[in-house]
């Protein structure tokens, strides 16, 4: 049983098959613009890594700010905690197609790690988040800038879980979560783009929830 | 760990496919395997998933992500679903599909929790409950290739009736010395079982596991709590962090990064 949908704005380019017998479970009516096609509400914070939690102690935590080999800015944790801390509150929505509503992080906003190593503009118009375990990921710094992205240190007034990306994790609510590098521990200018390591198997190299940017192609 | 000659290749995008249900295999009372075949199906590696894409009469879609359970020589592809009570897709892909249905489905997705017969041995795996899914993949894929690489599957479920794929994999064993299969049992064990029991410790792992002089290739997968646990008791054991590869089924049924 194959049919086209009424709505083709919904469906875009592709083909859709009914599903015999499917219903939709889900009572709630979420505002379609507040929920990024293909994703549904979770009230859980699921925990996707690709390898082992990375157990770091504060004493040995140390963030860095690099322009190819040369080092912008260092802080170890009590220099990051007295930088200007900023508070936000965002929905997430993660690649694997849950979204959660009203996150709230504290931290570092990129514009004030700029204006703390005393750079006017960014040094360059991409980065790569470098982090412990060796994960990375790659961000234009146009997604970052502005109040877009920071370093946050509390969640929900906590410090992050391990798990979730403790002690500092990269957040940049309004690109897929996998952005939003946990253990990060070094932010590198680059001058041209180069994907970081799930960009390198076949997810989009930007991500855009709202544009369905999940795997390369999209 | 990057892989950036990866990224320099031309895109292709994952497009929607049909899939069709030819076969239905229960494997426990709450766990079934659908066999699709989907037509120019593009190929996967072992450990990989995909998209499934249900749409309802009325237009309302649900995207959910699921691990491969057939190795890439298998002509239908399998996934292994179990019914998450509440759940919106599983409960109908365990329940209301029939074979001859067809749903959307796209993918492969995920290159790093894999394993192919070049990548060798040893081979560690180490799951919990239907974890064991994407590392029935691989082992179906080290026999279908004849592969020789020691291997051992650690299984951890709650009762006897909970263990998926079990006379599959008792039958697999038997066939194959250079593969181990140990199954524990955290809630329930029958009379006579001569299994392990309890949940994996670190004093299993340390009993069961290849050492870490041998660097084995270790794949773990299941709840979160599960993966974290066990992971951690790697890493306090002296494996390289680097040379264990996680896959976590959040509450909410997630997979990949």
């Amino acid at each position: 049983m194959t049919g086209r949908l009424p709505n083709e704005s919904m469906i875009a380019m592709d083909e859709t098959t009914i599903s015999r017998g499917f219903r939709s479970k889900r009572q709630e009516q979420t505002p379609k613009n507040r929920l990024p096609p293909g994703q549904y509400v979770t009230t859980d914070f699921p925990v996707l890594s690709a390898g082992p939690t990375p157990q770091i102690k504060l004493g040995d935590w140390t963030f860095a700010l690099q322009l190819g080999g040369s080092l912008l800015g260092k802080w170890n944790w009590a220099e990051f905690e007295a930088l200007p801390q900023t508070t936000i509150k965002r929905d997430i929505h993660c690649v694997t197609k849950w979204s959660k509503f009203d996150t709230t992080w504290q931290g570092v906003t990129f514009d004030d790690l700029l204006k703390a190593v005393g750079l006017t503009e960014p040094a360059a118009p991409y980065i790569m988040a470098h982090c412990d375990g060796g994960y990375t990921t790659n961000v234009p710094v146009a997604d970052l800038i502005g109040g877009k992205g920071m370093i946050t240190t509390r969640y929900e007034g906590l410090p992050i879980p391990p798990a979730h990306g403790g002690p500092a994790r990269l957040l940049v609510p309004h690109l897929y979560f996998w952005k939003s590098a946990k253990w990060i521990r070094r932010v590198r200018f680059m001058e041209k783009d180069q994907p970081g390591f799930w960009e390198s198997f076949g997810y989009h190299n930007y991500g855009d929830p709202w544009k369905e940017q999940r795997y390369d192609g999209d | 760990m990057t892989a950036t000659e990866t990224a320099a290749q031309p895109v292709r995008r994952l497009e929607w496919q049909l899939a069709q249900v030819r076969e239905i295999v229960v494997e426990t009372y709450r766990v079934k395997s659908l066999l699709l075949h989907v037509a120019n199906w593009r190929g996967h590696l072992s450990g990989q998933h995909l998209d499934i894409r249900l749409t309802a009469e009325d237009g309302y879609q649900a995207q959910r992500s699921y691990s491969i359970a057939s190795p890439p020589e298998d002509e239908l592809l399998t996934l292994t679903v179990e019914r998450v009570d509440n759940g919106e897709v599983s409960p109908y892909l365990v329940d209301d599909l029939h074979v001859g249905d067809q749903f959307d489905l796209r993918g492969p997705i995920g290159g790093y929790f894999v394993w192919t017969a070049a990548m060798g041995g040893p081979l560690c795996l180490i799951a919990g409950g239907s974890g064991v899914v994407p590392l029935m993949a691989m082992l179906r894929h080290r026999e279908r290739r004849d592969g020789h690489a020691p291997a051992l599957l650690l299984c951890s479920s709650r009762s006897p009736e909970d263990v998926i794929y079990r006379a599959e994999l008792d039958a697999m064993a038997r066939r194959d010395p250079n593969l181990r299969v140990v199954n524990t049992l955290t809630r329930k064990q029958p009379d006579g079982w001569m299994g392990r029991r309890g949940r994996i410790d670190k004093a299993l792992l340390a009993q069961e596991c290849f050492p870490p002089e041998q660097s084995p290739k270790i794949f773990v997968c299941g709840s979160t709590p599960f993966v974290e646990d066990v992971s951690r008791f790697l890493v306090e054991l002296g494996y390289d962090p680097l040379t264990i590869k996680t896959e976590r089924f959040g509450p909410s049924g997630g997979q990949g990064p």
